[in-house]
């Protein structure tokens, strides 16, 4: 079936059975590999996309229920030469080991400072329970969402 | 290129948290894990049919005559020219050929170009097993109830002995012979404790599952993935495909969490695509789901320790026998190496007059075990841990006074009759871990029980021997390659692979800092074992003290010689450089690691220098019990760690954080469940690993006891030493909350009410 949506702000078309993952449609057709699967059956939130605003784990999402809505994946938060706050803070803070998990952390932590700008420690722990790390042990996790979140009230460019 | 950062790296770089130079492509998605890694033309997905018996006899395969085999490739062990997987010991075949000695042992491979055909032509293949007993409980493997393996199911030994000229000639006996003269020491001690002590499974649950592509060219073999070891790799390929070093091509792809779980099996994996792209003759893509990486997968080893000390009645440590056996699994994969380090850090971080360890590896029919951070020390440090733990109550004193009264300091003598000379730091830890806890006043105080919890607290005391054991390097002989780049820049080639810890990042710091040039002058290659010496493997907490030692030597010698130009003829560092290489072709300073000449060890006796230095560190857990669930949470958690010096202090406290969250996993949460052989928790969603609201917050000390011959101003290893605390810290600090000694992991709830319930019926 065809499927029309908004990915990463702009209008995308493919043709794509229904039952497909959107996992699977955003690393094949759609060609944006930013988002990993680390366990495929909705445990580990490294698979995390925005689907209209809201975070999703994409490797539970057919496909066909995402006609006509609005997807932010990795690859949507900002670029290597422009990098989001949060993604700045993931860096210098040290949120980011591996790597693996960071994708679908910062669309966990996008979420959460765009619902919350003044989110405190367990608002972010609770906010990122869903997404696995097995390299960080969180802290420096939590320090880099609670430094963007400084950041951006401080009103940082995006 | 350090992208998008936004603040300028001071110079010397080397104590600053320079950003993760990956960092950007990272948070944009743009770093490639194999996963990611573009499809080659006519690529074909690569399947793997595995046992499921746990021993037996392999009759045949059987493929099912209804199923559409003509676009399915199928290799079986016939197909193999050497069926070996070439690592210590040659006891393990790429694909099981004539027995099975594990559920999941790999028997057929299969590749398909339809990922969706590939799944049911792996369920249209029948092995045919004829089942023999198997074993699976490592004391039962010892008893010798089958021979599984070998003559006697051993897989590997060690001995150490120390202190009375008797204990130090006792006989290498295992097995019956008994051990008098340790026995007549410890007899003669005040106060004799003895206690049995385990430790259980443990899977590394890198998020990103182990994969590889693989494909065959006119230069011969080539596979890249999710690889901690490139040589490993490359190694096994030369023996299975008897090819020339020069015609085999092994690349990391950016890799997302490793642990030790890819340290050796990525030859596996890469063997069997390699297999199926050779057969097929296209590139096979051979990436695990989730399940089937932690069933096939190498796990931490089981262990057992039975100790018994004697001490005096001040406390004062005197005499020391362990026995231990560690649970090999089917194959013996690098258990030799995992019992030698685990054997090594027995006796723990203290002083002991007499010692005699025994330690044993065995056979079970369950998959093999293998590297895990810690590498068998986390293991037996945790059974002294708690063996002190159990020495202090005797003595009615807390453990924390007996641990500072014994605890190694400068001078002292390991167990292998190491005098530590320097960069010993094991009561410093202890003091700031102590002091930032405030463990005194709240051990005092006796457990605070609130409502339905109870919290406690709780510290262990611990050392882990950076780099390899003994003669390693000698052996090894790491090489690394710098290249003096156009412009005055630099560009290192090394084996030494970056899984998440940093190493592109702090041996761009280090080498700057050598040649006195800024960190973004300085490039970090691709590893690959084509283009990059072997600098041996990424492992054993050597990275940086190791290889980063060579990467500042070559550095050094690069810069020296632009720097004479430059008094020479004049010029800035680039002109000069620019000069050289136009005068003399292409500069590289090609090095090899030269291992502390102070070092020396003996393999037979298992005496000596085991280690060139020792990380140091003192944790302190503090948890929260559930007084009806007897479930643990830990609240807290302060680390004094010492590092040496630490080049980059946020990727070390990094290290340091994630590696206490896996010990902290491991003490109350992971558990690796069996029936038959088979796990019966393959997923994320019953093999629990912490989530952040699982973390404490942790307080990260680091302490700088600098090794002399460490790069940077006296780097030490860091990678495995957080592995080895948290669990004795937590069962401490449980005992502390509720008075139970837990003596066997994990701290489950379960096992927390029977032991209570045990030693509630003892008293009674
Ligand atoms: S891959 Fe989707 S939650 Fe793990
Ligand atoms: S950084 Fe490796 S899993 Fe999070």
């Amino acid at each position: 079936m065809k499927i029309s949506l908004t990915l990463n702000g702009a209008p995308r078309e493919l043709d794509s059975a229904p039952l497909v993952r959107l996992l699977d449609a955003l690393r094949g057709p759609l060609g944006l590999t930013g988002t990993k699967e680390g366990c495929g059956e909705g445990e580990c939130g490294s698979c995390t996309v925005l689907l209209d605003g809201d975070p999703v784990n994409a490797c539970l999402v057919p496909i066909g229920q995402c006609e006509g809505r609005a997807i932010t994946t990795v690859e949507g938060l900002g670029e290597m030469a422009h990098l989001s706050p949060l993604q700045r803070c993931f860096i210098d803070e040290g949120g980011a080991q591996c790597g693996i998990c960071t994708p679908g952390m910062l669309i966990s932590a996008e979420a959460l400072l765009r619902r919350v700008p003044d989110p405190d420690e367990p608002t972010i722990r609770e906010a990122l329970a869903g997404n696995l790390c097995r390299c960080t042990g969180y802290q420096r996790i939590v320090e880099s969402v609670r430094r963007a979140a400084e950041l951006l009230r401080e009103g940082a460019a995006r | 290129m350090v992208h998008g950062s936004p603040v300028e790296i001071p110079r010397p770089s080397v104590g600053v948290s320079v950003p993760r130079v990956d960092g950007a492509a990272k948070v944009t998605g743009e770093a490639l894990y194999v996963d990611d890694l573009p499809k080659r033309d006519g690529e074909l997905h690569g399947a793997t049919v595995r046992s499921p018996v746990a021993r037996g006899v392999l009759r045949g395969v059987r493929l099912d005559p209804a199923f559409n085999w003509s676009d399915v490739t199928i290799v079986q062990a016939a197909d193999i020219a050497v069926n070996t997987v070439a690592l210590i010991v040659d006891d393990q075949p790429i694909l099981a050929a004539t027995h099975v000695n594990h559920v999941y042992e790999p028997v057929v491979l299969l590749a398909c170009a339809d990922k969706a055909k590939l799944a049911r032509a792996v369920r249209a293949v029948t092995l045919d097993i004829e089942p023999l007993p198997p074993v699976f409980d490592m004391e039962q493997s010892l008893a010798k109830v089958e021979i599984i393996a070998g003559e006697d199911n051993v897989q590997k030994r060690y001995l150490i002995t120390k202190g009375r000229a008797d204990v130090k000639v006792e006989p290498g006996a295992v097995n019956g012979e008994s051990a008098t003269a340790i026995d007549a020491a410890i007899a003669a001690c005040d106060v004799v404790v003895t206690g049995r002590y385990f430790a259980h499974h443990q899977e590394q649950m890198y998020i990103e599952p182990q994969g590889v592509v693989a494909w065959w060219d006119t230069d011969g073999a080539h596979a890249t993935g999710s690889i901690q070891c490139p040589f490993y790799v490359h190694k096994a390929f030369t023996k299975a495909f008897l090819l020339d070093a020069d015609r085999i091509h092994i690349t990391q792809a950016v890799t997302g969490g490793g642990f030790g779980g890819k340290e050796e099996y990525p030859s596996i994996i890469a063997l069997h695509a390699a297999l199926l792209a050779q057969k097929s003759g296209a590139p096979v893509r051979m990436i695990y789901d989730r399940k089937e990486d932690i069933e096939a997968t190498t796990k931490r080893h089981p262990c057992i320790c039975e100790i018994t000390s004697g001490c005096d009645r001040d406390g004062t440590l005197r005499a020391l026998s362990i026995r231990m056996i560690m649970d090999g699994g089917a194959y013996v994969t690098l258990t030799p190496v995992v019992l030698s380090r685990g054997t090594l850090h027995a006796a723990g971080a203290y002083r002991w007059d007499d010692v005699r360890i025994e330690s044993i590896a065995v056979a079970t029919n369950t998959p093999p075990n293998g590297a895990f951070r810690g590498f068998g020390a986390p293991q037996t440090i945790w059974a002294i841990e708690r063996h002190l733990d159990a020495v202090a109550k005797k003595l009615g004193r807390d453990p924390i006074d007996l641990k500072e009264q014994n605890v190694l300091r400068e001078g002292d003598v390991t167990s292998t009759g190491q005098v530590l000379r320097s960069s010993v730091a094991g009561a410093e830890c202890l003091e700031k871990a102590v002091l930032a806890s405030d463990y005194r006043a709240k051990r005092a105080r006796g457990p605070v029980v609130s409502g339905r919890t109870a919290r406690g607290i709780g510290a262990a005391v611990f050392m882990h021997g950076a780099g390899f054991t003994g003669s390693g390097e000698r052996y090894l002989k790491g090489k690394v390659a710098v290249d003096l780049l156009a412009g005055g820049r630099l560009g290192i080639r090394t084996a030494s692979t970056d899984i998440g810890q940093g190493t592109e990042t702090v041996f761009r710091q280090i080498a700057a800092d050598a040649a006195g040039i800024a960190v973004d002058a300085v490039d970090f290659a691709v590893p690959s074992t084509t283009t990059c010496p072997d600098s041996g493997p990424t492992v054993a907490s050597r990275t940086v003290m190791v290889v980063g030692s060579i990467v500042e030597n070559a550095a050094k010698q690069l810069s020296a010689r632009v720097r004479a130009e430059v008094e020479a003829h004049g010029g800035t560092f680039g002109e000069a450089t620019d000069r050289l290489i136009a005068r003399e072709g292409p500069i590289t300073s090609l090095l090899q690691y030269a291992p502390p000449s102070f070092i020396t060890w003996d393999d037979t006796t298992y005496k000596g220098d085991a280690y060139p230095c020792y990380g140091w560190a003192c944790d302190v857990a503090e948890v929260e019990v559930d007084l009806d669930t007897f479930e643990v949470t830990v609240v807290d958690f302060w680390s004094a760690t010492d590092v040496g010096k630490a080049i980059n202090p946020v990727m070390c406290k990094g290290q340091i954080e994630g590696g206490s969250l896996q010990a902290i996993g491991w003490a109350v949460s992971e558990e690796i469940t069996w029936r038959d052989g088979h796990i019966t928790n393959p997923r994320m969603t019953n093999y629990i690993i912490p989530t952040s609201l699982d973390a404490p917050r942790f307080q990260t000390i680091l302490v700088e006891a600098p090794f002399a011959m460490g790069p940077g101003g006296g780097a030490k290893g860091i990678g495995e030493l957080p592995m080895d605390g948290g669990a004795p810290a937590i069962a401490a600090a449980v005992e502390h909350a509720v008075g139970v000694a837990m003596g066997s992991l994990p701290l489950t709830p379960e096992r927390i009410l029977a032991a209570k319930q045990a030693s509630e019926r003892t008293s009674a």
